[in-house]
């Protein structure tokens, strides 16, 4: 029932603000009140358990055994912890809308509840489908209330998503009709059950399907291109949601249905995936350092992370996959505060090129502290949830077959990743530089740091990642189980 | 209480001729009235539809049955055309004032009574054709249609580019009617027969030649294939959509279309036990969603826009005919009325005020928040934003196409919902990002805003919950 109410308020909120409900107020409470429900339910969460907790079904259509089915077990309930938080803080930073308040806010809603949505839905189609509920309000959010060339940024985002949706969604239906007829299901539940029922052939078609729809929704190399100009276009909140956690989707498709379902598949295809991560990690890397605005150098960077993630996907162990998750927490974390203070850099300075701006550490302490504590976890250094994250994915990727005489192509790209982490510290930490130390530029003199009550955001996300960053094993336990039925043949 | 199936034809029969007749011999009344008696007694008839005897099962060898069916589809699409006309009658009333300014009457009603009646007499030759199981039958209530049609589009006769539509539409429908009647010649001949199911049975017979008969099908297909908007016969759509009175315009797209497709179910049938059909169909439908789909790309006026998109559909609806998908078409069909009618609903009243580019929607978000969020709920639902009817519509075509495994078909299939994503979001675009031109609301009767409601309900309830639908089928 909780569940219900986490995936339908912010529905609710956003439909009650179109008809004229005070929109801060009413989503600041929704946003509020759904953190709350997820809070408890992480607290009433049974670690350690196998299979899903709290699952709650209503019958849709009998002839294709759909239900509206909900339920949690670790990895969901991480994910929807993730898009509590980042919900909240996203909403809380929105500053003044000058133009069609009720519809930015209710944008911002219904693209919280397409991700509360597919993270709790336990039926394949509503998982796609409430997914989808966020395309066009992520389109309106960019054309409407975005900066810079925000029209074609605005048609690049829908158009490469909608195309991956519909990629992926041959890929689902395929799946479905690969079963034997009596096996057919959208029930993820129902589905774990028959994993050695598909042929092999078919397991290789459909996984290359899913593996190009999720990839484009994550921005796999050389899907990406949509991701940084989006970002860099879209009003900071909901750079902060999308990249925080709507593109999360793809990433928690992957673990949820590709890999437990299609192992086969996976095998055949994890040589091209890792060379599609190398391209996010190493090539992408490269990129971002040559970035001369600070947006679109973040947007970037969240297109390297993804490396990271796919690399612990692809790993094939239990430490890389968890790790995969982790970091997926940690990344959304710490992407969303740093995109919520440079869209504050902007608001107060007007620009975001990086040769304008110039010891903002003076006049914006508070800005300067928060930006380098994300900076820092974004990077990687140890302390942080990000740290934890990589490391297990690093080497969780080269425990695959690890053989001391002989590298194979997970040990060299676990290798080739750890030089990505050099290379998140090389543009990040000039970034850092340019926009917050040296001199103060005159033409800043005018910013001012960011308001008290903010505090309260940041510090929820900073104490967040720090906390998972110390204390990993707290989360590793809640999301270990889910991994463990994958690779029961494996160490 | 139960009905035989053929009563209800004969009712809305009467209302029409009812309709008329006031017309004729009550000058005085406001003409209006006369739509709304047309629109509660097709309601009353939809709700008759309910409790109809069903045809015997076996085909009787002669007699009335052997030419009229009330199958489960058959029902089905009745009420679908009652729908219809129901929205379309509504749309015409938002539309009276533009007909008044384009006819030359004495009166200042002038016109007006034979433009409520004649939706009427369409949704009698729908209904007909939904049962036709002969090809003489679906001959005589396609003329039905169509004879309607020919008034109806050039209805507001002054106006030149309605004129050239009329024109259009006369000649390239008479000559799809020259083809049907001369490919019903030729499968007559080589089987002897006119009976949808007696022709299965010959055509089965290894004895018999399947080169004539072959070609008689495909010559009926290209007279379908004029009706449903397929490519290579489309020319005509963009011109006479775009020239006929917006509500015809809508009823064409839907009503035509819709009819169209059964009829084509059902004259398929019998023919997909030659292989070469498949092929014909594969092509056409082919070629019917890359041309609808990359022509729609480059409008400017909504009204053209939405006549490439009707061609669009009838590709992705094509899809569903090549995997003889019936359940698939028939959700798609119904997914396809209510976001038409939607679209052109809000056009009709939008278009009143400013005129009908999409240029000419800006800013209508500020102006009417309803009547933009209508339009951006039919646009969603055209391009296949889940949650709504049209998303559902196009998972079921692609799950035929999987399932007969049309590759092809699909590659193809995935490239245009990409292009349909960027035309149909170009309308949502032009009312939410753009300044408007005037901030003056557009006004919005009761009875319109009614039926906008009801079809946004539609879309969201369907796209939630399908089964009401595939149950009708059973």
């Amino acid at each position: 029932m909780i569940l219900l109410f986490i995936v339908l308020l912010p529905i609710l909120a956003a439909i009650a603000i179109l008809f004229g409900a005070p929109p801060r107020r009413t989503a600041l409470w929704a946003a509020g009140f759904t953190l709350v429900a997820t809070v408890l339910m992480y607290l009433g969460f049974e670690a350690g358990q196998r299979g899903f907790q709290a699952v709650i079904s209503f019958p849709i259509s009998s002839d294709w055994k759909i239900n509206f089915t909900l339920g949690v077990d670790g990895l969901s309930l991480m994910m929807l912890l993730l898009t509590a938080v980042v919900t909240f803080a996203a909403i809380w930073f929105t500053g003044k809308i000058t133009q069609h308040e009720h519809a930015f806010y209710a944008c911002l809603l219904l693209i919280a509840g397409g991700a509360f949505g597919a993270f709790a839905s336990l039926d394949l189609f509503f998982f796609y489908a409430f997914h989808e509920l966020a395309l066009i309000p992520t389109f309106l959010l960019i054309g409407i209330w975005g900066t810079g060339n925000r029209q074609a940024a605005a048609w690049k985002i829908t158009i490469y998503l909608a195309t991956g949706s519909f990629i992926l969604l041959l890929g689902l239906i395929m799946l479905y009709r690969s079963l034997p007829e009596a096996a057919r299901s959208f029930d993820i539940r129902a589905l774990q059950k028959t994993a050695g029922l598909i042929p092999a052939e078919a397991q290789s078609n459909i996984f290359l399907l899913l593996l190009v729809g999720f990839g484009i929704l994550v921005s796999l190399f050389p899907f990406h291109s949509w991701a940084p100009e989006a970002y860099a276009s879209a009003p900071a909140p909901a750079a902060m949601l999308h990249a925080g956690v709507l593109k999360k989707f793809g990433l928690y498709g992957l673990l949820r249905v590709a890999i437990p379902l299609l192992p086969g598949g996976a095998e055949r295809w994890n040589t091209l995936l890792i060379v599609l991560l190398l391209g996010n990690i190493i090539y992408i890397g490269l990129v971002t350092i040559a970035q001369k605005r600070l947006d679109w150098m973040l947007g970037y960077s969240s297109v390297m992370h993804m490396g990271y993630i796919f690399l612990g996907i692809a790993s094939g162990t239990l430490l890389g996959t968890s790790g995969a998750a982790v970091l997926i927490f940690a990344h959304g974390i710490s992407i969303a505060l740093l995109f919520a203070i440079s869209g504050e850099i902007r608001q107060r300075t007007g620009t975001l090129v990086l040769r304008e701006l110039g010891g903002l550490g003076k006049i914006m302490p508070r800005a300067a502290f928060a930006f380098g504590l994300a900076a820092f976890a974004s990077i990687g250094l140890p302390g942080f949830a990000n740290f934890t994250g990589e490391v297990m994915v690093l080497f969780g990727a080269f425990r695959n077959g690890a053989n001391p005489e002989r590298f194979g192509i997970y040990q060299i790209a676990a290798v080739l990743g750890l030089w990505g982490v050099v290379i998140s510290a090389v543009y990040m930490l000039r970034a850092y530089r340019r926009v917050f130390m040296g001199p103060a530029l005159e033409s800043l003199s005018g910013a001012t740091d960011l308001q008290r009550s903010l505090r309260i955001p940041i510090g929820m996300l900073v104490a967040l990642t720090l906390w998972f960053g110390f204390f990993p094993q707290t989360f590793v336990r809640i999301v270990t189980p889910t991994f463990k039925s994958y690779f029961t043949s494996k160490p | 209480m139960t009905i035989g199936a053929p009563i209800l034809e004969i009712e809305v029969l009467l209302i029409g001729l009812f309709v008329l007749m006031v017309e004729a011999f009550f000058e005085r009344i406001d003409k209006r009235t006369l739509a709304f008696t047309a629109i509660f007694g097709l309601a009353a008839v939809l709700v008759a539809s309910f409790f109809l005897t069903p045809s015997p099962a076996d085909v009787a060898t002669s007699g009335f049955w052997s030419f009229y069916t009330a199958d489960p589809l058959a029902i089905f699409f009745k009420r679908f055309a009652l729908v219809t006309t129901i929205f379309v009658l509504v749309m015409m009333i938002d539309y009276a004032p533009i007909v008044r300014e384009s006819i030359h009457g004495t009166t200042h009603q002038a016109g007006l009574g034979e433009f409520f009646a004649l939706p009427v007499f369409t949704c009698v030759g729908l209904m007909w054709m939904a049962s036709a199981i002969d090809f003489v039958m679906i001959f005589v209530s396609l003329e039905l249609v169509t004879m309607s049609f020919y008034v109806l589009v050039s209805f507001t006769r002054r106006n030149p580019a309605t004129l050239e539509a009329g024109v259009k539409y006369l000649i390239l429908s008479a000559l799809s009617t020259g083809f049907l009647v001369y490919g019903i010649t030729w499968i007559f001949g080589v089987t002897g027969q006119t009976n949808l199911a007696r022709i299965a049975v010959a055509l089965a017979d290894p004895a018999i030649e399947s080169g004539p008969a072959l070609f008689g099908m495909v010559l009926v297909l290209v007279a379908l294939g004029f009706k449903i908007a397929a490519v290579p016969f489309q020319l005509w759509v963009p011109d006479v959509y775009q020239g006929a009175p917006t509500p015809v315009t809508a009823y064409l797209s839907v009503g035509s279309k819709a009819a169209g497709f059964v009829v084509l179910l059902r004259v398929l049938q019998p023919f997909f036990v030659l292989p070469q059909m498949e092929r014909v169909l594969l092509v056409m439908a082919l070629l019917t969603l890359i041309y609808g789909n990359l022509a729609a790309l480059p409008q400017s006026n909504l009204k053209r826009l939405l006549a490439y998109s009707s061609i669009a559909h009838a590709g992705y609806l094509l899809v569903g005919i090549v995997c003889l998908a019936g359940e698939a078409i028939a959700f798609y069909l119904v997914a396809y009325l209510l976001m038409t009618l939607l679209s052109f609903a809000v056009l009709i009243v939008v278009a009143k005020q400013t005129g009908d580019n999409i240029e000419d929607f800006n800013g209508l978000s500020k102006r009417s928040p309803f009547l933009a969020f209508a339009m951006t709920i039919a646009m969603a639902s055209l391009a296949g934003v889940p949650f709504t009817a049209g998303f559902l519509g196009k998972f079921y075509i692609f799950d035929a196409a999987i399932r007969h495994h049309q590759t092809t078909l699909l590659v193809v299939g995935v490239i245009t919902v990409a292009c349909g994503f960027y035309y149909y979001l170009k309308v949502v675009r032009a009312m939410y990002w753009e300044a408007s031109t005037s901030d003056v609301a557009v006004p919005l009767s009761g009875i319109s805003r009614f039926a906008m409601a009801a079809m946004i309900g539609g879309i969201i309830f369907l796209g939630v919950y399908p089964q009401p639908i595939l149950d009708a089928l059973k």
